[in-house]
């Protein structure tokens, strides 16, 4: 049984180590693979015969998909995405918001869950910090919603900002990284799809304990096994308390 | 994305309880690094990193006419250009009003502080002098660049090297270098600047910092040349809307010597 047991953990060790082989980094304009066999994934384009990165990244090939998993760059919205993004200016029908995106967004009124009367800045005004869902991405416009739950006007917390590249390590497979950080400070954590994260607790310790753990995160994004870093983290916290 | 005003307020409270993000105090410097001789082509040049701020200065000479009512004092000028690369806030074009002021407050420090000697710049009386001419390059803007800025020129003047001078020509010969130094006393100006967020001051703010800042004050020091032991105010700059009162301003003064003396046995220890 053990010997079977460790053949097997062998065996899983040469797989990991055969996938790590597999993602090298590739720059802009550098040929990933050739042949017409391979399809271009995201962040890479077909040129004659070879696939060719388009952003700085990990290359990854699984099966005949080719596909760059970008290191950097700026936030590129989607439907469905959850982000955090700052009031710029009113209009006549609803809010323009920064969403650290190269283009701008609006937020409709009819998109609010409440009734809107009169003044818009009496709701919400330049400079608050709103939590968004993207209905739509059209050419160069998106535009978003807050009907749903937990999104809407953030008025407590602190927001720091990470690379947007690096959120789906911050989340961590299912939630399990943003939820473990959650229960080791006890505070709330929205992570913006487009870098933006809100974090409130009740203590000021807690709320810093949990931005250095989600600004740990995104800059040891690359270390596998990130998890129990991060728990070791914590319990070097609480090891320096004590 | 320009500082929402949830963070305004976040950092507002946490200052009240004297506590800032990066587990600061409120007169603390971040780490500052000094690396020298980083541009080929300049007679002089230093990089200095605050903390993720980071600012490149080089200095070039250059053989000019003088000012006619300082006839035999060469010519120093301090320009700052602020790159969009090193801030979302910055716009490529002509220097904006933060980048002259930025220069301006420089260029005071170094000039009334008697850094460099500007009568050894003279080479013939009401003809020809040296002229010296300091950049500044943002690199990176996480705050604080007018300090970051100063510790830059002044590093890059230490530095330099007086050009070859052909006086049968009475010009430069390029690319030259002697290996004399600029004629420099030995006081180093600095400049440290001040915020007041709420009633709380503060030194060395972080970029969120510097957006929440609500008044700005910039001291530029220097040991007096006469007795080593005093430290004088060469100038002082005022920013922001928010005023400051006279009592204040003695408190900042007295801190900004204390700040002063603390940056100079540092940037003194980094040099060896």
């Amino acid at each position: 049984m053990i010997a079977e047991k460790k053949i097997i953990k062998q065996k899983v060790d040469e797989e990991r180590e055969g996938k790590k082989k597999k993602r090298e980094i590739a720059i802009p304009g550098e040929k990933i693979v050739s042949g017409k066999e391979y399809l271009p994934g995201d962040g890479t384009v077909r040129e004659k015969d070879d696939i060719v990165a388009r952003r700085f990244g990990l290359a990854d090939i699984s099966g005949r998909l080719v596909k760059v998993i970008p290191l950097s760059g700026i936030y590129m919205p989607r439907v469905g995405n959850i982000v955090i993004g700052r009031v710029e200016d009113v209009t006549f029908n609803g809010w323009i918001l920064d969403l650290k995106s190269p283009y701008s967004s609006f937020l409709s009124v009819s998109e609010c869950p409440r009734y809107i009367k009169g003044d818009l800045t009496e709701y919400y005004d330049i400079g608050d910090v709103l939590a968004c869902k993207v209905v739509s991405v059209k050419h160069k416009s998106i535009d978003l919603t807050i009907k749903d739950r937990g999104l809407g006007k953030l008025d407590k917390g602190l927001i720091i900002h990470i690379n947007s590249n690096k959120v789906p390590r911050v989340i961590g497979r299912e939630g399990s990284m943003i939820k473990m950080i959650k229960d080791e400070t006890g505070c709330e954590i929205t992570v913006g799809q487009n870098g933006v994260v809100w974090i409130s607790g009740s203590k000021v310790e807690d709320e810093l304990k949990a931005k250095e753990a989600v600004l740990f995160v995104a800059n040891k994004s690359y270390i596998e096994g990130l998890t129990d870093k991060v728990k070791k983290f914590f319990e070097g916290k609480r090891g320096g308390k004590k | 994305m320009k500082i929402s005003d949830l963070m305004k307020k976040r950092i507002q409270e946490f200052l009240d309880e004297e506590k800032r993000f990066d587990n600061r105090k409120l007169l603390e410097f971040r780490k500052i690094e000094i690396e020298t001789g980083v541009s080929k082509n300049a007679e002089g040049s230093a990089r200095v990193k605050i903390g993720d701020t980071e600012v490149i200065a080089g200095v070039k000479i250059d053989v000019t006419e003088p000012y006619t009512d300082h006839e035999d004092e060469g010519t120093l000028m301090v320009v700052a250009e602020l790159l969009p690369l090193s801030s979302p806030h910055f716009e490529p074009g002509p220097p904006r009003i933060e980048a002259i002021e930025l220069a301006r407050i420089v260029d005071r420090g170094l000039r009334e502080s008697g850094f460099i000697d500007f009568k050894k710049l003279c080479v013939k009386k009401g003809e020809k002098v040296f002229g010296v001419c300091v950049d500044i390059y943002s690199i990176n803007n996480d705050g604080n660049l007018i300090d970051a800025s100063c510790l830059a020129a002044v590093s890059a003047l230490k530095t330099a090297r007086m050009p070859k001078y052909d006086t049968k020509l009475e010009r430069i010969k390029y690319g030259e270098l002697t290996s004399k130094g600029l004629p420099l006393t030995k006081n180093l100006p600095l400049t440290i600047t001040f915020h007041k967020i709420g009633e709380k001051i503060l030194i060395d703010p972080s970029s969120e910092e510097e957006e929440t800042s609500e008044g700005r004050i910039s001291f530029a020091l220097s040991r007096n040349p006469g007795k080593k032991e005093d430290i004088v105010i060469n100038a002082i700059q005022k920013g922001n809307p928010k005023t400051f009162e006279e009592k204040e301003i003695f408190e900042i003064a007295e801190l900004a010597v204390e700040k002063f003396k603390e940056l100079e046995k540092r940037i003194k220890t980094k040099e060896k």
